[in-house]
């Protein structure tokens, strides 16, 4: 070993340099801020820390937190996708109107996740091999998906004679804890570990830090972005379904707005629009944050006229703390 | 004659270089003033601080006897001093009367007059005889018609005493060169004074009064016209000691390693025709412009080629994109570190291993470990200097980032390597490391190409020297051939002249 590599290890370090090291972890902000909301929150009312209470705050996010785990995969390598919440609306209302129509409920998810998958490949062909830019692209494709849920359900929504097996998955509960926060919990295990270990989540990672530096590697620029727009449609497709369960009504507005606020959670979770920062931990992070906030405001008896307002406060917040820190580094 | 504006004793060091060291520049009223100087010798460092992009940190700009201390373009703007850059800075989508206008439309009632714009630029239209009118859009321009507005856009400020053309006729056609040079006669005939700085030694010769030769950020020659040849310049512009010691040749063998047969991508590689033997370094020169970098990127599949036939070892290879070199064991390590070679925010490892994800993974994941230990050790081979490998490339000075450059690629196990500028921006101990390291890779049997617009470097380092001049290999030097003055002899385009002329 020569003298002037080290192996990669703290010593050495000072405590101020861990603690300002730490502070520089996005994930760490957040969760110190929800920490200190939850201390708060527990004192000025008692019904908060209850599990019925944490309950529904954490299921009013799982669609949220499932979407921007896509969303995450996305803005890391310097895109968005604009598309997600209308094949989130689109999947629930092609599963279910399959079922009006006769089938199994089982084979009418795959075929939601084929559509899904489907308007992933397109959006991501698109951008990736015609060059078309992602925030045009996914716009479009929006208007597109958000059209097919309008045709086929003409506009009203669906009542779905569900079976309980798959009702379960929307509305029943595993020991005590609801079957949709299992299903995050392992969404985003997996995706977790996926974005940090994989090679290909390696690649979205190279791609938004530098395009060019990526091409000239011998990175397949175009073909990884097409996998970015399957992955997020997908994920849509996933809380679409998911959505069917919880409420056995198909409607065609389901994720509507969707895609705004899953940019939102990502960027309070450390996500950039830029590219090349932002992960699974901080996704569900910035959801869980969003949530809780909505709850403290019903708590507190707070209007829900007040809910938007309070929540673009949150987002604009934590980028000026974050541009504010970073601009200290420098 | 008079002096309109006369610079002294400027200097300015930008981290510690010195690009300009105690300048001193007259100009006078009624003559056309020459710059020469090879690449980085501070000729844009003495106009951008002769037009209010830089300041200098010691010297003073005198105008008509008054000191100036010059902010920002636009004050050297208001006092007289209005620039044609080298690069276009057109807006595509207005018209050409608003390009040109920029800044001074004129008004009626607040809104654009555009009866008056057509007939404030008419006289100048109607001398460049161009195809275009007062009302059409830029971005429908060929870039010598963009040239050209850019021109027009610089000489209508009439206020102006001090004109500076910086390499003005870099897309021009032979016609409209005539032009610019009756335009420039114009001005200086109206006792104006006029900045002109290109490469091309005819264009000196035909328009110039008087002559500054720059070197390595010093001035080495003042004088008229007449008092200079050719000859006489190029030695001025390179003459100087080697700074570092650089390793001994190599013994090239016959054997063809790389053989690159008529390769063209667009206008700037034209036939291409080389040959890389085993054991050799070669050095690909050209000045700025001249076609270096759009030829190694035509080899390595980044740019589209229209034709040419590419072998290694004897044996034919079809690259059509930059994975097919990639996988043949043809690299390219880009001139622009920052924009398109480096990943920045990203740490060391994760830079070194870009390039061969494959040997440090399996079944899709990542092995961090493996890939940890393979760049500790390429790190340590390279004398890397940094904490570990986790640390973020960005912090890592200029050196050291080009350093995990090379190092993404020699993890490939390079069979022909082209390097774009390899020791740009960099100190002389990282240089001189660098260089070592290509002496040593040739000798172990890898191609390098080495490009560079540093005349010391190829003549140091190479052991044959291919010279670019308009997309096209112009000489082939070997052995003694390979001295400063013959390389800018034929990168700067005098053979063609003679040829033609």
């Amino acid at each position: 070993m020569s003298a002037n590599v080290h192996t990669d290890k703290i010593s050495g370090w000072s405590g101020t340099q861990i603690l300002r090291k730490l502070a520089g972890i996005r994930e760490l902000t957040i969760l110190a801020v929800i920490i200190v909301l939850m201390i708060i929150l527990s004192f000025v009312s008692p019904a908060f820390l209850t599990t019925d209470n944490l309950n529904t705050t954490v299921l009013s996010v799982v669609m949220m937190a499932i979407v921007s785990v896509g969303m995450t995969v996305a803005l890391v390598s310097g895109g968005f996708d604009l598309s997600v919440g209308s094949v989130m609306s689109m999947a629930g209302v092609v599963a279910g109107a399959f079922v009006l129509g006769g089938m199994n409920i089982w084979p009418a998810i795959i075929l939601a996740l084929i559509a899904s998958f489907g308007s992933g490949l397109v959006t991501g062909t698109f951008i990736g091999r015609v060059k078309i830019n992602a925030f045009i692209m996914t716009l479009g494709m929006q208007g597109v998906i958000q059209g097919v849920a309008y045709v086929v359900t003409q506009g009203a929504p669906l009542s779905v004679p569900l079976p309980n097996a798959f009702t379960f998955l929307g509305q029943g509960y595993i020991w005590g804890i609801p079957t949709l926060i299992w299903i995050l919990m392992i969404v985003i295990v997996i995706a977790d570990y996926l974005m940090r270990h994989a090679v290909v989540a390696k690649k979205v990672y190279y791609l938004g830090s530098n395009q060019n530096a990526a091409f000239l590697s011998g990175i397949r620029v175009g073909k990884v972005q097409t996998w970015i727009y399957i992955v997020t449609a997908l994920l849509a497709g996933l809380a679409g379904i998911l959505t069917l369960s919880r409420f056995s009504v198909a409607t065609p507005t389901a994720g509507q707005g969707m895609e705004l606020q899953a940019i939102a959670a990502c960027i309070i979770g450390g996500a950039s629009l830029s590219g090349g920062e932002g992960s699974v931990l901080g996704a569900l992070l910035g959801s869980l944050l969003v949530g809780i906030v909505d709850d403290a405001l019903v708590l507190l008896n707070v209007s829900v006229y007040w809910q938007s307002l309070v929540i673009g406060l949150v987002l604009i917040g934590a980028v000026t703390t974050d541009v504010l820190t970073h601009r200290q580094k420098a | 004659m008079a002096c309109l504006v006369s610079m002294e004793h400027i200097t300015k060091t930008f981290s510690g270089n010195t690009a300009l060291n105690d300048v001193s520049l007259e100009l006078n009223g009624g003559e056309t003033h020459a710059i020469m100087g090879e690449n980085g010798a501070g000729k844009s460092t003495l106009l951008n601080i002769l037009t209010g992009s830089l300041q200098p940190d010691s010297g003073k700009i005198i105008i008509n006897g008054k000191e100036e201390n010059f902010k920002s373009p636009l004050d050297a703007s208001n006092k007289g001093i209005t620039i044609v850059h080298q690069e276009l800075s057109t807006f595509p989508h207005l018209t050409v009367g608003e390009n040109i206008l920029v800044g001074h439309l004129p008004q009626r009632f607040g809104l654009v007059d555009r009866r008056k714009i057509v007939e404030s630029i008419k006289y100048y239209l109607d001398f460049f005889g161009v195809s275009f009118t007062a009302n059409t859009l830029v971005k429908t321009l060929s870039i010598p018609e963009q040239q050209v507005v850019e021109i027009i856009k610089s000489l209508i400020v009439e206020s102006a005493h001090t004109y500076v053309f910086d390499e003005p006729t870099s897309s021009l056609g032979d016609e409209d060169v005539g032009k610019l040079f009756k335009l420039i006669e114009g001005l200086r005939q109206q006792g104006k004074a006029v900045v002109y700085v290109s490469h091309k030694f005819d264009e000196i010769f035909r328009i110039s009064n008087r002559i500054t030769i720059l070197r390595d950020g010093n001035m080495v020659g003042t004088g008229t016209a007449e008092s200079y040849n050719a000859e006489s310049i190029i030695r001025l512009m390179v003459g100087r000691s080697l700074d570092h010691i650089y390793p001994p040749h190599g013994q090239p063998s016959e054997k063809v390693l790389f053989d690159v047969n008529n390769l063209s991508a667009g206008p700037k590689c034209k036939h291409v025709s080389f040959k890389l033997y085993q054991g050799e370094i070669l050095g690909l020169f050209g000045l700025v412009g001249a076609g270096r970098t759009e030829i190694a990127r035509a080899i390595v599949g980044a740019n589209k080629k229209q034709s040419g036939d590419l072998s290694l070892n004897g044996k034919k290879i079809n690259i059509k994109k930059i994975q097919d070199s990639i996988s043949n064991g043809v690299f390219y390590l880009t001139e622009n570190r920052k924009i398109e070679g480096l990943f920045l925010k990203m740490s060391i490892l994760d830079n070194v291993v870009v390039t061969d994800l494959d040997s440090v993974s399996s079944s899709g994941l990542l092995r961090h470990n493996l890939a940890k230990k393979k760049t500790l050790s390429a790190m340590e081979h390279l004398h890397v200097k940094a904490h570990s490998s986790a640390q973020l490339v960005q912090s890592l000075s200029g050196g050291n980032q080009q350093k995990v450059m090379v190092t993404k690629w020699l993890e490939r196990q390079p069979k022909v390597l082209i390097l774009d500028e390899p020791t740009r921006g960099i100190d002389v101990g990282a240089k001189a490391e660098i260089h070592q390291l290509l002496r040593d890779l040739s000798n172990k049997g890898v191609g390098v190409i080495v490009i560079s617009s540093e005349l010391p470097e190829i003549v140091g380092l190479s052991d044959r020297v291919l010279v670019v001049y308009d997309g096209s290999i112009m000489a082939e030097l070997r052995k003694e051939q390979i001295t400063e003055d013959m390389i800018m002899h034929y990168a700067s385009g005098l053979e063609v002249n003679e040829r033609l002329g």
